[in-house]
């Protein structure tokens, strides 16, 4: 079960990719978790996830094939 | 005063807009805060596609480094108010519309004042201060909010609190990010860069909303937020629903609205800027000291506390009058007693704690209704 994850903004900075793939993943709060192991800085900035281009405010089941967005609030103008 | 149907032709010419398209832009009220990279062009496509009532709202002047993205400044403009050579240019191009302009920086009152005026407001500001007090008004007031920010090479576009007919729970900035950043949660805050043809790219774009919203074409991105990357061309259509975080942070009324403190995230950390709540917490500690840094002549005269006045271009020669340990600094909008509270914490540094009212002298007055 493959999950693809989009980065957008600074959040490149720390995961030095704009994409990355993840298997068997079961939810949201595991993908977290996940990235949070590999890329500590994630845990220090401000993001909000998106799960098949729906915001999700709490832990959701992943589908196969389920594309992630982490979006950090950009202020500039 | 030159035929219309020529001016507009090529638009009226899209059967979706038409002629009865072309009077609601005539007929529609937009205002647009802050007039910088976004609010450039944003000004320029709306007076250009002949919105007729425009408001631009910006407290700040032109600068070298704002030229190589606000192109609707030229380098002799350099030093002069934003707000007042944007109308003038936008005038230039489109003379049939009524352009209002306020020099001044956005504060709860005024935005309470203002919003109800437009039928539309585009936040085209570049802190998260002014985005969240924009965003808060629009929600309380149920006014339709174009939102668009940028960083670097991506941008954001969004419409925030369109309280239509089909639409009971219209999503606000809040239900992305319910409370603002602290300080070290967005990276390289003032520091970030950004790509001149960005803000150029999203403004446009909110342009480009912002008429689909007036003539009713298209499928604006209402509940939902854009994100653009410009170096990869990698895009995503956000859905975001109204929820319970997003809700729960929202100002409740307008009179909690008015004392809510929207504090710059990106503030020199030395520096606090304290609304009306705070202000009355540290009055009672005797220690503390509140100072009108406004020039003597200036109104309203303040009655209501004791405090004593000591006029910013005075500030050099009076450091000895500074005498307790927290002082707080008020002037007309919190502009000038921030550059004081900047110029007393240089000279005491962690000495004394140093404060500025964030919306100068109407936190102490209270609300204006």
């Amino acid at each position: 079960m493959k999950t693809t994850i989009h980065f957008y903004g600074q959040l490149t900075d720390i995961t030095q990719a704009s994409v990355l793939e993840m298997n068997d993943v079961p939810d949201t709060d595991s993908l977290l978790k996940n990235l949070m192991a590999q890329y500590p800085g994630l845990g220090q900035v401000k993001f909000t996830i998106a799960v098949n281009n729906s915001l999700v405010q709490n832990n959701t089941p992943l589908k196969p094939d389920t594309i992630i967005a982490l979006m950090p609030p950009f202020s500039g103008g | 005063m030159d035929n219309i149907h020529e001016r507009y032709e090529r638009q009226i010419a899209l059967p979706q807009l038409g002629e009865a398209g072309q009077r609601k832009l005539l007929s529609a009220k937009i205002l647009v805060v802050g007039a910088g990279g976004l609010g450039c062009p944003a000004l320029q496509y709306l007076a250009g596609a002949g919105v007729g009532t425009i408001g631009i709202i910006d407290d700040d002047i032109v600068s070298l480094n704002n030229l190589h993205r606000q192109l609707l400044y030229s380098t002799e403009d350099i030093g002069f108010s934003k707000a007042t050579i944007a109308a003038k240019k936008i005038a230039a191009l489109n003379p049939a519309i009524n352009i209002y302009t306020y020099n001044t920086r956005l504060i709860n009152a005024q935005a309470l004042q203002l919003f109800p005026l437009y039928d539309i407001v585009l936040d085209c500001t570049d802190n998260f201060a002014t985005r969240y007090l924009v965003n808060d008004a629009c929600a309380l007031l149920k006014k339709t909010l174009v939102f668009g920010a940028v960083n670097r090479f991506e941008g954001q576009v969004a419409i925030f609190n369109h309280c239509q007919a089909g639409n009971d729970m219209p999503s606000n900035y809040r239900d992305l990010f319910p409370v603002p950043p602290g300080e070290g949660e967005v990276m390289n805050c003032a520091e970030a860069g950004v790509l001149g043809v960005l803000p150029g790219i999203i403004g446009t774009m909110m342009a480009n909303e912002t008429i689909k919203l007036i003539t009713g074409i298209g499928l604006p991105l209402v509940n939902k937020i854009l994100l653009l990357n410009l170096l990869n061309y990698q895009q995503a259509i956000i859905d975001i629903q109204h929820g319970e975080a997003g809700a729960a942070n929202l100002p409740l009324d307008e009179t909690s609205f008015l004392h809510k403190d929207y504090i710059p995230a990106c503030n020199p950390p030395s520096v606090f800027s304290i609304g009306r709540e705070r202000l009355f917490e540290l009055l009672e500690d005797p220690q503390t000291l509140l100072v009108d840094v406004r020039e003597l002549h200036e109104t309203p005269s303040i009655t209501q506390l004791p405090f004593i006045q000591i006029p910013i271009s005075c500030l050099q020669e009076n450091f000895d009058k500074f005498e307790k340990d927290t002082i707080i600094l008020f002037c007309q909008s919190g502009k000038r007693s921030l550059q004081a509270a900047a110029i007393l914490t240089e000279k005491f540094g962690d000495k004394k704690k140093i404060f500025s009212l964030q919306n100068g002298v109407t936190d102490i007055t209270g609300p204006v209704y």
